[in-house]
């Protein structure tokens, strides 16, 4: 603000004073020729052919002043009445002040003149009248000084106000900084929806606070898990290897018994594993790698791979894949979670005579689609949603050895390409179909849920 | 066998050792990255031990170093960071096998020994002999006792690998890694019912059994019955 006022104030007062030295120098030349002009006439046709042009020139009104006198310091002709002793005795331009008669009377007015002696004693002095440039100077400075002072009170002014509306807005932003550090998460920085780099930054700060919000909701979600579900078979293989120790049983009891605990933790640490791997995927700091993959050669590994494990319940087990179905991901995450989805069909997809499995890829245009179909109970209307979160066991499975974390994975490893897992009816059985995109965008930050 | 297991935590380092010993084999151990790297470069070992994290010198740059002074001892990495992406920046780094933490002992001896046997100079073995069970790596030819038996590509590839470990225990997730190429747990035990649907091609007609199931551990293909 200062620096735009002395900035202002300089270049007004540099035209300013340029402006008046322009002037006076044009003032003064044309003063300068005149006299010289006349100085001329006097050489040429001597002191009666310069008192006659003088007193012709003394008639045109206007801000020529003129004076011729002799020796003596008499005036002979001109329209000055007369001028003072130091006037009349100095030399070359001088500024001075004479009376002019006005209606209210003589007025002082300002002048300024040029002195010049003629041979034989007489003076010519040569003037113009500048008491309206006074004026007009005055005008101009006065005007300067007033702008410059009411510059300076509306850009105080407007800076004070501007200010104050930023600095309401960042504090806004310090004040749902400090409910969100006082935990709650919920807080959110007002946008008042200008699009100005402060509102830029406030949707930015928001879009962030979501993300923590959502990370935090996770963590909160896994810790619940893991107290309910971890603690289960931890507290089982406790009492489990309590209960061996106070049997006072022989070696081969005893061995039984540690082979049962170390089962339960290699239990665990599936459980575990399976935990941190979703855990990870749904931080978006996993499966990072892109290997251009062959859909249908992908299905088949996996169908070569538990082709017999179905057989051995009756099951067949076949793939079915569109010609050259591409895309590009991390081969080990999109393997394991087409091959928990094939694990539970054969788990929970058959019936008493058996059952049929059918793994297929397709292309629609924007996605790749797998499915895996069987021809089991399915899933009802109501459960399809739940029984992708983590550890959601459905009664009639809750008897068979599973961790609930299978479909969970799926889903998160669709999330973490930007793609979706849907439940659907096989009429009669399951359909799970995985759908991501061709390239799968590892964009573990920008999704949403 | 010697091996070198760089570990820091001094209870894991401990009932490593012991193990190895009594499993016969000799170790040695190392408490931080610097004294791994200058017991591995002193001393011919089979095997090394490393864990991720250590102190003074993480494992990673452990084995690169060692890889970049010329010694090509086999290493096995442990670490508690599972993922994929992980793991192969511990196989660039020059280790060999990555095993995460937390593992079983028969898992990691079963690796290691095969780890060791992977620097002996068979390389170029083109066929493979268990008792009266013969595989011909170029003809993919499997006969047992002059009768030949036909595989399946998969089934070929499953019993190349557990003859190329003969005498050794080979676990299942070794299968799958190797044999499949998948690094995840997975849920069922998809691998047993190949292994017996192998063990009928190749045991099934016959008195002796070759493949052999090692209780809670994995495989092992071996000419004595034990």
């Amino acid at each position: 603000m200062a620096l735009f006022g002395s900035a202002a104030a300089g270049a007004i007062g540099y035209i300013y004073w340029q402006t008046n030295v322009l002037l006076a120098r044009q003032l003064e030349q044309t003063i300068e020729a005149e006299t010289r002009g006349l100085a001329e006439q006097y050489r040429a046709g001597g002191i009666s052919n310069l008192t006659k042009t003088v007193s012709n020139r003394s008639l045109t009104p206007g801000n020529s002043l003129y004076l011729v006198t002799d020796n003596e310091g008499r005036r002979i002709t001109g329209n000055l009445t007369s001028v003072s002793k130091i006037l009349w005795n100095s030399v070359g331009r001088v500024e001075f002040v004479y009376k002019r008669p006005s209606q209210n009377g003589p007025e002082d007015r300002l002048a300024l003149a040029s002195v010049f002696r003629l041979p034989g004693g007489f003076r010519l002095i040569v003037g113009r009248d500048i008491e309206d440039r006074r004026v007009f100077q005055r005008v101009v400075r006065s005007a300067f000084f007033i702008g410059l002072g009411f510059m300076a009170l509306v850009g105080l002014g407007g800076g004070w106000l501007v200010s104050r509306g930023l600095l309401a807005r960042i504090d806004a932003v310090t004040a749902t900084g400090r409910t969100i550090m006082e935990g709650d998460l919920t807080g959110r920085v007002p946008v008042n929806g200008s699009g100005d780099e402060l509102d830029r930054l406030s949707i930015n700060l928001n879009a962030m606070l979501d993300r923590i919000e959502q990370l935090m909701a996770g963590m909160q979600e896994v810790s619940d898990n893991i107290a309910h579900d971890l603690k289960t078979p931890l507290n089982r293989l406790r009492n489990r290897a309590e209960a061996a120790l106070h049997e006072h049983g022989d070696a081969k009891s005893y061995r039984d018994a540690l082979e049962r605990t170390i089962e339960e933790a290699d239990g665990l640490i599936k459980t575990f594993n399976a935990l941190l791997s979703i855990a990870r995927l749904e931080a978006g700091t996993a499966g990072k790698a892109k290997n251009e993959i062959d859909a249908g050669a992908l299905i088949q590994d996996f169908v070569e791979l538990y082709e017999p494990t179905a057989e051995d319940k009756n099951m067949s087990l076949t793939a079915k894949v569109a010609d050259d179905v591409h895309l590009k991901g991390d081969r080990q995450l999109i393997g394991q979670a087409l091959a928990n989805l094939i694990d539970n069909a054969i788990k929970y997809g058959g019936s008493k005579k058996g059952g049929k499995i059918e793994v297929t890829a397709g292309d629609t245009g924007q996605t790749v689609e797998f499915s895996v179909s069987d021809t089991g109970p399915g899933i009802p209307e109501k459960d399809r949603e739940r029984v992708l979160k983590r550890f959601v066991r459905l009664e009639e499975s809750r008897s068979r050895p599973g961790s609930g974390l299978g479909l969970s994975l799926v889903a998160a490893v669709a999330r973490l390409y930007g793609g979706s897992v849907r439940v659907e009816d096989n009429k009669p059985g399951l359909r799970m179909v995985l759908s991501l995109p061709h390239k799968t965008n590892h964009n573990g930050v920008s999704r949403t849920q | 066998m010697r091996v070198l297991i760089i570990e820091d935590d001094s209870e894991t380092a401990a009932f490593l050792a012991k193990a190895l010993k009594e499993a016969g084999h000799v170790p040695d151990h190392a408490a931080d990255g610097e004294a791994g790297l200058a017991l591995a470069e002193s001393q011919v070992h089979d095997v090394l031990i490393v864990d991720r994290m250590l102190p003074k010198r993480d494992g990673l740059s452990v084995i690169s170093q060692l890889r970049e002074n010329g010694i090509q001892t086999p290493a096995l990495i442990l670490s508690a960071l599972g993922e994929v992406d992980d793991r192969v920046k511990g196989l660039r780094a020059g280790g060999d096998d990555y095993l995460t933490k937390p593992y079983s002992f028969s898992e990691l001896l079963a690796r290691i020994e095969a780890l060791a046997r992977r620097t002996s100079p068979e390389e170029a073995v083109t066929k493979y002999k268990v008792d009266d069970l013969e595989l011909d790596r170029l003809t993919h030819k499997v006969t047992r006792s002059g009768q030949q038996i036909l595989l399946q590509p998969r089934e070929f590839r499953l019993l190349e690998y557990l003859m190329k470990h003969a005498g050794q225990v080979v676990t299942r997730t070794m299968l799958l890694e190797h044999v499949w190429d998948y690094h995840f747990d997975p849920q069922t035990n998809v691998i047993d019912v190949h292994i017996s649907r192998l063990r009928a091609k190749i045991d099934k007609e016959f008195d002796k059994p070759l493949l052999h199931t090692v209780r809670g551990v994995g495989y092992s293909i071996r000419a004595d019955g034990a």
